[in-house]
């Protein structure tokens, strides 16, 4: 079973090389190889499942020995795989969800003459993004981690010859370069404490090692984690990377990809667990990033970006769940797991919807879609029921677990955790009612793209509502089938462990708390869009309105601080250069110059001077001499 | 009186010996300071070798005379190339060192 | 030689006035040496000075090093520095005017330091026991110095022979000019003359005719002015030209004068 590891890397490795690699003579079957080969990644991945079910828990990770990698005196690393319970739920999560929209995609680029290289690079990604979650140690990891940031790079940019996107490309790239940053430093923080950095040792021995050094390592890890998954302060890329096609959104910036820093955080629990501040630190971001994407998300009228922004939250909630440590672990992969579900098939829905409309993304431009794509209506519409927790559906379970353990916190910090995660369950409610609504229903606000074509909206084929289907069945049912008899909790208990909270409320009375937010928020939203009509045109909104469409000043910040402070720096420095640097080059040459022109009337070449200097001299000695018999 | 004295004038010619290479430009003066110089130094070793009572002064001094014979006419033999050379035995004349 | 013995492990009155008497001498030959313009006479000055230093030396029981001094150091080395003063530096006296500044100031500051320091050295080192060199010189002073000089001091008798060696190979070597072309011939020399156009005919011979033939003394132009090409350049260069044109006017008036009184005198002999 333990071959069978590598095979989950290598198929859609393979499918990469051969689709890059092969020429235009592929370009007939190049889709179908990819997909193909991400579908044998999957059953690979179901096949392992079967055989770690068939173990008890505490027997059921595999771990396999490819080949040492970097063996350079103390410092060793090895190609080596880890499949237990947790990077199983990321290998079915990447997997399954990938094959579905590499299905998906075969359908949405079919137009697209460069589809046979957007197949490789969504097989690259596959392979990176499973190579992260089964490497046994931080380096191996750190590969993968840098090929995702890769294939994401060249998945934005995909359609390079849109500036905007080539630009999107490079912004997602270099916020990365931050994140991957730290996740370097912490690996090299890991090896100067533990002497290696495979996850074993790492992880078993970190509560030996100092708590200083910990909270550094774990201050790092956040770092990482906040480029990689958009967290503030390093989340302003992912609205951007919606310039990519709507399935790389779907699979890379929703369903997998961002969701690495979840992954690490929870991998490196052990590690967080003993940094209490690091955790501090962790479920400050995860607070402030849920509100912040939602607040970006309700403001919004490009479908993508909204769903961007929900993204952004979502993902919050699960960076919150992780640094509440132990009690918190489970509930983060959960909701991380039924996430992958909705979000993917909600992200694939809005594509659906552009394909019917033109590529048009303006939401203030759909209206009255739901007779016109039924099956995209309805699989949209479970997944929005899913992310807004309505109860049975998959996000209730998970969100209502996490809020729950955000008040299982305890003291002030909880208050603060299960208020913030409360508003951000009222506040999803509301733009994810005002997504539905401006798309599906109200009045058709439908106009001709700018070739003047008149939109015709229709249903997609059938490689496309397929994997929608199949979504949406999981935002409906996997919430369920995870938490009765907590099966999810008892699967992944093993690995990250689990401990119960003491919540100053009741779970029923969060239930309750939760299901009344949810209630408001819709009825904003219906009051504000579904009761009288959408304006075709924005209004021009309350300043907070008008900052969250600017996605909460974020790229002006950066602008000002670290833009033009890097400018203002920079100049400071030549300034610097300038005056200080070159002043005492130049000081002590002029100095030296001024002296030595001094200096040099002494050396006038007459004998005669020198010989007075001797003599001097001479004169000097004696007195010197006497002197010292004097004394 | 008291041979001491001697050194007391050794000093003094070895002193007038000095400046007048300090001051004199010619040459062949300041070659004259200098053996002025030498034979003040010969007088002083002479007198030490009265308080002494021993003969080594007179040795070095012989010596000091053997040496200075043959830095004459060494010496004397660059004043007159140098001459040749330059049409002047001024010692200021020869200021290539400087710049 | 008793008595020579006698001489060198006491000081005596006599010693006394010889020495205050030829001290003060030698200090203004060494002074003169250092002062006069001229450098023959800064030569023979010195010349004085080592000769009353040479004196002292016997007086001090250095028989062999007071002969040595009169015949090496005052009769050939000082021979050799006058040599060489005729040859180079006779024909201008040194300018005792300073042209480094500061210099003399530095040099007599270093001078008057150096000088006080020295005395003072002296003054202040315990010299007040004196040996004499009445048993060092007992068996004779020339026989006493043999004996160090070929026991004691062999080989740096032996190295400064070769030095003098070396010194006099050396003084060849720079004196020596290697001719490296052809002499130029008579004709040779006559055709330059005509290219660089300067004085074709020999130079004019000095004095007057006549009247005066010393040479220094430059013959008469035409119109009574001393021609300077006459005379030799070293007494040109020393202004030791005598200047006869004056003398010669001076005396044709007189001429003319006395002509005058002695027609005067024969018109009054005529009126009588």
């Amino acid at each position: 079973m333990e071959n069978l590891i590598g095979l989950l890397v290598a198929a859609p490795l393979l499918g990469a090389a051969v689709l890059l690699c092969g020429g235009k003579r592929l370009d007939r079957v190049g889709h179908w190889l990819g997909t193909l080969l991400a579908a044998a990644s999957f059953v690979i991945g179901a096949v392992l499942f079967a055989d770690m079910l068939g173990r008890s828990g505490e027997h059921r990770a595999l771990h396999t020995h490819l080949f040492s990698w970097v063996p350079v005196g103390g410092f060793r690393a090895d190609v080596a795989f880890q499949l237990d319970q947790l990077s199983m739920t990321f290998v079915l999560l990447i997997t399954g969800v990938g094959t579905l929209i590499h299905l998906y995609s075969v359908g949405y680029m079919e137009h697209d003459e460069r589809r046979r290289r957007f197949f490789g690079y969504l097989n690259l990604f596959l392979a990176a993004m499973v190579l992260l979650v089964i490497a046994d140690n931080y380096l191996l990891l750190y590969v993968g981690w840098e090929g995702v940031g890769l294939a994401s790079y060249l998945l934005i940019g995909f359609w390079q010859h849109k500036p905007s996107a080539a630009t999107a490309a490079k912004k997602a790239f270099i916020v990365n370069r931050v994140g991957d940053m730290g996740l370097s430093i912490a690996i090299m923080l890991m090896f100067t404490t533990f002497g290696t950095f495979a996850f074993g040792p790492v992880l078993s021995s970190a509560g030996d090692a100092g708590e200083g050094k910990l909270t550094a390592i774990g201050l790092m890890l956040l770092l990482a984690a906040c480029g990689k998954s958009a967290q503030v302060p390093l989340q302003s890329w992912l609205g951007d990377a919606m310039e990519g096609p709507t399935p790389v959104s779907a699979l890379i910036h929703a369903a997998t990809m961002v969701t690495a820093g979840v992954y690490l955080i929870t991998r490196s629990g052990a590690i967080f667990n003993a940094a209490p501040d690091a955790q501090t630190a962790v479920v400050t971001v995860g607070a402030v990033t849920l509100l912040f994407g939602a607040i970006v998300g309700c403001a919004k009228d490009d479908i993508k970006k909204a769903l961007a922004g929900s993204t952004m939250s979502q993902i919050g909630y699960m960076i919150l769940a992780a640094g509440l440590g132990p009690i918190g672990y489970v509930f983060a992969i959960m909701h991380l797991v039924t996430h992958g579900f909705f979000k993917a098939g909600l992200f694939l829905g809005a594509g659906s919807v552009m394909h019917g409309m033109n590529d048009e993304v303006d939401m203030r431009k759909y209206g009255g879609l739901r007779k016109y794509m039924p099956v995209t209506f309805v699989t949209f519409g479970l997944g929005y029921l899913a992310i807004i927790g309505f109860p049975g559906l998959s996000g209730f379970f998970s969100k209502d677990k996490i809020i729950e353990a955000a008040f299982a916190k305890g003291g002030t910090e909880g208050w603060i955790l299960g208020g913030a995660a409360l508003l951000g369950a009222a506040i999803t409610a509301y733009y994810m009612t005002r997504v539905m609504l401006m798309t599906f229903f109200g009045e058709k606000r439908w106009v001709p793209d700018a070739d003047g074509n008149e939109p015709h909206p229709h249903e997609s084929p059938k490689t496309m509502t397929i994997p929608m289907i199949i979504l949406a069945l999981g935002s409906l049912g996997a919430g369920a089938v995870f938490s009765i008899n907590d099966t999810f909790l008892k699967w992944l208990e093993p690995v990250t462990g689990h401990a119960e909270g003491h919540s100053p409320v009741s779970a029923l009375t969060v239930t309750i708390a939760t299901m009344a937010v949810l209630v408001i928020g819709v009825a904003i939203a219906w009051s504000q869009y579904g009761r009288r009509p959408v304006p075709a045109v924005a209004p021009r909104g309350s300043l907070l309105t008008r900052a969250a469409r600017r996605d909460l000043l974020q790229d002006d910040f950066n602008h000002v601080v670290l833009v033009r402070g890097g400018e203002q720096l920079t100049r400071g420095l030549v300034q610097i250069d300038h005056t200080l640097v070159d002043g005492a080059v130049n000081g002590t040459a002029t100095a030296v110059g001024g002296l030595s022109g001094r200096l040099r009337r002494f050396q006038n070449g007459y004998a005669r001077s020198y010989a007075v200097s001797m003599f001097g001299g001479a004169a000097v000695l004696i007195a010197a001499t006497l002197l010292m018999r004097a004394v | 009186m008291n041979p001491v004295n001697y050194l007391y004038l050794a000093a003094l010619l070895f002193t007038i010996g000095a400046a007048g290479v300090l001051i004199r430009r010619n040459a062949i003066v300041v070659f004259m300071c200098v053996e002025l110089m030498l034979n003040a130094c010969n007088l002083a070793f002479v007198a030490f070798s009265r308080l002494h009572g021993n003969l080594d002064g007179q040795i070095i001094a012989f010596f000091t005379m053997v040496v200075a014979a043959a830095e004459v006419v060494v010496g004397l033999a660059i004043i007159v190339t140098i001459f040749r050379s330059r049409h002047s035995a001024s010692v200021d004349d020869a200021s290539l060192l400087k710049l | 030689m008793s008595q020579l013995a006698a001489a060198a492990s006491a000081t005596s009155t006599g010693e006394a006035v010889q020495f205050w008497v030829l001290g003060t001498v030698a200090v203004l030959g060494a002074l003169g040496t250092i002062l006069l313009r001229r450098a023959v006479h800064s030569a023979l000055c010195l010349a004085g000075t080592m000769i009353i230093l040479a004196v002292f030396y016997l007086a001090n029981g250095a028989y062999f090093l007071g002969i040595v001094q009169v015949v090496v150091y005052t009769g050939a080395i000082m021979m050799l520095f006058l040599f060489v003063v005729m040859l180079v530096g006779v024909t201008a006296a040194d300018s005792l005017k300073e042209t480094i500044k500061g210099q003399r100031w530095l040099a007599a500051a270093c001078g008057l330091g150096f000088g006080i320091l020295l005395i003072a050295g002296i003054g202040n080192a315990s010299l007040k026991h004196v040996n004499g060199l009445g048993k060092a010189n007992s068996g004779g002073n020339v026989q006493g110095l043999a004996a160090l000089i070929f026991t004691k001091y062999v080989f740096a008798f032996e190295i400064t022979g070769a030095l003098l060696i070396t010194a006099a190979v050396g003084a060849m070597v720079l004196t020596h000019r290697e001719r490296t072309e052809r002499a130029a011939t008579q004709r040779e020399l006559a055709e330059a003359r005509v290219r660089g156009g300067k004085q074709l005919p020999p130079l004019p011979a000095p004095g007057v005719y006549a009247r005066h033939n010393a040479v220094d003394i430059p013959g008469l132009l035409p119109d009574g002015t001393p021609s300077e090409l006459t005379v030799n350049p070293t007494l040109r260069a020393r202004g030791q030209i005598r200047d006869v044109s004056g003398e010669a006017l001076g005396e044709l008036k007189a001429l003319e004068q006395r002509s005058q009184d002695w027609l005067e005198r024969t018109e009054e002999e005529a009126k009588k």
